[in-house]
């Protein structure tokens, strides 16, 4: 396992370099002198000359990447031209609630999404069955600022006004968010579940605790679905990596100051170094995130060799 | 049929099938045995013929799209088909144990070797998480394994396939059952283990004085280790007798057929590995008549057109086949006698 661990945490390199690259890279690419940005629209020629000095845009590429890469490990994104303020300081004031925000949306998912796909599985191809996976399939196809805006619509507005409309903070405000963050993933849990458990219980060991007098109750929800869960973290994984940078749209939605507001905000503003900066730490969670479910599979998964 | 006191299990009839595509497939077509309590029976057959289906339904662990449809499986007197499923559970594992044909795939990957064999005396008798323990350690030494206290804490994937089939048997043995069903425990192991198994469950049959039903298509194992013997052919009893008059006296031309295609020389026929002519039929082309008929040496028009029944040879045994009756029409025959040279005009 030890070996494994760090074999995996090898591979992650070159992707991270690659992210790094490319996160690099976006300064350049986009349209526009960032240095002219930067010094305002009515800089003078040697304000704008000046500053781009400052920022070392006259170095050969390869310097300026390494010496970006540098600041980065230290901690040093560089600063907001809008607030002035460190980036690393804004992403860390706007990650946890976007965290928060993913992590509810995946418990919610995972709860949800199994319950329904066990129930689905040990009733397949009767009324039940068919009910939760045509559910299952709308939940899926929804597009989430829709499904935002529907919940608001029905349960902030009135007559019902069970839930406040925009904000962050109190049980209330994270029940309408989490929901429809929530959803999809759901339905793919429920999905991959139905499928894992359909695939799980016609295997022999299953016939086998059959034979030894097993409650068929327990035969579920102990022999089967400890099996059939092995490729549904995978899924949870990666729903959970693809909420951490999908937050976006549903946090402008229910105006909530998450990272994904930050980068919307960051973006009109053309606040480079911020855009920068946050694409870089979506982008490093995500393959944490990929890190960790690949090495909790191995570790369920007892029976793929770690050679 | 022997004395009914010390039958252990007595099964009448009995009809599985399968329905699929809205068509009925009889994999199990009125089978009729008997097993006198401590003694081991050996239902063999080809593949196909429904020995795993005769076991499963015994076990009532038949599932959709499969239907047991009729018959009686008369369990120390008590017909198991009148059986509540909560009934069913309490048997199961506890007074009649299965082991199987796949042992690579018969034990859970996730669990431990003691979890599996523990978990049913935690069923069946209650035990402590702590006593299973002590018991499923007992259950290894019990069934062979070396280094057992290592064991216990293994999962399936780290053992080789003789020792879970080992495993395997101790999980079927850890509540003492009184008939374990062994459904071709050694078809997917190398010679010399199958040789340790099947010892193992010889040894441990009078060890704890249980009965078994061994199912394999291998004469050679019937021989060595069952006191009776049932053929079966095409969902059918063809043939039950105890193990020396089958071998000594065959008297259905399909047993005749699969001890000529023997290659043994300590028992009393000469193998020249002659095989049976033709193919097993398949559900949907089920012969009117016998079902062997349409690849037997003797057959007449008789056997092509009428059913015949399993009727009493007066020992004790049991043969379906026209020869052996009043109604047969055609020249005296000695099936074992004459097979060979039936056969060899056979077309
Ligand atoms: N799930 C199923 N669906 C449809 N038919 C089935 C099913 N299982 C078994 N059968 C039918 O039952 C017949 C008997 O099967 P069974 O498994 O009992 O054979 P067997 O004698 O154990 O053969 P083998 O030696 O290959 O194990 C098969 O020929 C098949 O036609
Ligand atoms: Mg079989």
């Amino acid at each position: 396992m030890f070996v494994y661990i760090v074999r995996r945490l090898m591979q992650t390199i070159p992707v991270v370099i690659g992210v790094t690259i490319l996160v690099f890279s976006m300064m350049h690419l986009v349209p526009g002198n960032p240095a002219q940005i930067i010094a305002g629209e009515s800089a003078s020629p040697t304000q704008v000359a000046q500053m781009e000095e400052r920022l070392g845009l006259n170095d050969p590429l390869p310097v300026q990447y390494f010496s970006y890469v540098g600041n980065a490990v230290t901690g040093d994104l560089g600063n907001s031209i809008r607030s002035g303020n460190a980036v690393t300081d804004e992403i860390f004031s706007r990650l946890p609630v976007t965290i928060e925000l993913a992590l509810y949306s995946t418990f919610l998912s995972i709860f949800i999404g199994l319950i329904a796909g066990v129930i689905s599985a040990t009733k397949r191809y009767t009324f039940t069955d068919a009910a939760i996976m045509i559910v299952a399939l709308f939940g899926l196809s929804m597009p989430n600022f829709w499904l935002g805006l529907m919940l608001v619509q029905y349960f902030s507005l009135p007559p019902l006004q069970w839930f406040p409309v925009t904000g962050w903070g109190t049980p209330q405000h994270i029940v309408l968010p989490v929901l429809t963050l929530g959803t999809a993933g759901a339905a793919i849990i429920a999905r991959m579940t139905r499928s894992s458990m359909l695939d799980v219980i016609n295997q022999d060991y299953i016939r086998t605790a059959r034979a030894k007098g097993v409650k068929e109750r327990i035969i579920i929800y102990k022999h089967a679905l400890r099996n059939a869960l092995i490729p549904v973290v995978t899924v949870v994984g990666l729903q959970f990596g693809v909420l951490l940078g999908g937050t976006v749209i549903i946090e402008q939605v229910f105006a909530i100051n998450g990272l994904g507001r930050l980068v919307i905000e960051a973006i009109s503003a053309r606040d480079f170094p911020v855009v920068q900066g946050s694409v870089l730490v979506i982008a490093l969670m995500f393959v944490l995130v990929n890190l960790l479910v690949d090495l909790s599979y191995r570790f369920l998964n007892k029976r793929i060799e770690l050679d | 049929m022997s004395d009914k006191q010390n039958t252990i299990i007595d099964v009448n009839e009995l009809q599985t099938s399968f329905f699929v595509d809205g068509k009925e497939v009889k994999a199990v077509d009125g089978v009729t045995f008997d097993v006198p309590s401590g003694k081991t029976l050996g239902i063999v057959g080809e593949s196909g013929s429904g020995k795993s289906i005769t076991s499963l339904s015994i076990m009532r662990l038949i599932n959709n799209p499969g239907k047991i449809k009729g018959g009686e499986i008369n369990f120390n007197g008590e017909n198991l088909l009148d059986k509540s499923e909560a009934q069913m559970r309490k048997i199961r594992g506890n007074q009649i144990s299965m082991i199987f044909q796949e042992p690579m795939t018969s034990l859970n990957p996730v669990f431990t070797v003691a979890d599996q064999i523990g978990e049913a005396v935690m069923i069946h008798q209650k035990l402590s998480k702590k006593k299973a323990r002590e018991k499923s350690l007992e259950m290894l030494k019990l069934v062979g394994i070396p280094s057992p206290e290592k064991r216990l804490d293994n999962y399936p994937h780290e053992l080789s396939g003789g020792m879970r089939q080992r495993v395997m048997i101790a999980i079927a043995l850890a509540c003492r059952p009184e008939l374990l069903i062994a459904d071709e425990p050694t078809t997917a192991l190398d010679v010399t283990i199958q040789a340790q198994i099947l010892r193992l469950i010889r040894n441990l049959q009078e060890e704890l004085g249980m009965s078994v039903i061994l199912i394999t298509h291998d004469l050679g194992v019937v021989a060595e280790t069952c006191d009776y013997v049932a053929v079966m052919y095409a969902g059918k009893i063809v043939e039950y007798a105890d193990v020396n008059t089958l071998f000594r006296d065959p008297k259905h031309p399909y047993t005749v057929g699969l001890l000529k295609s023997l290659p043994r020389h300590d028992i009393d026929m000469e193998g020249d590995l002659s095989t049976i002519k033709g193919m097993v039929p398949t559900p949907d082309n089920m012969p009117k008549g016998c079902r062997f008929a349409p690849r037997c040496p003797f057959a007449r028009d008789m056997c092509r057109e009428n059913l015949p029944h399993l009727e009493d040879e007066g020992d004790g045994n049991q043969v379906r086949c026209w020869i052996h009756t009043d109604q047969w029409d055609g020249p005296e025959v000695n099936v074992k006698d004459d097979y060979e040279s039936a056969a060899s005009k056979q077309s």
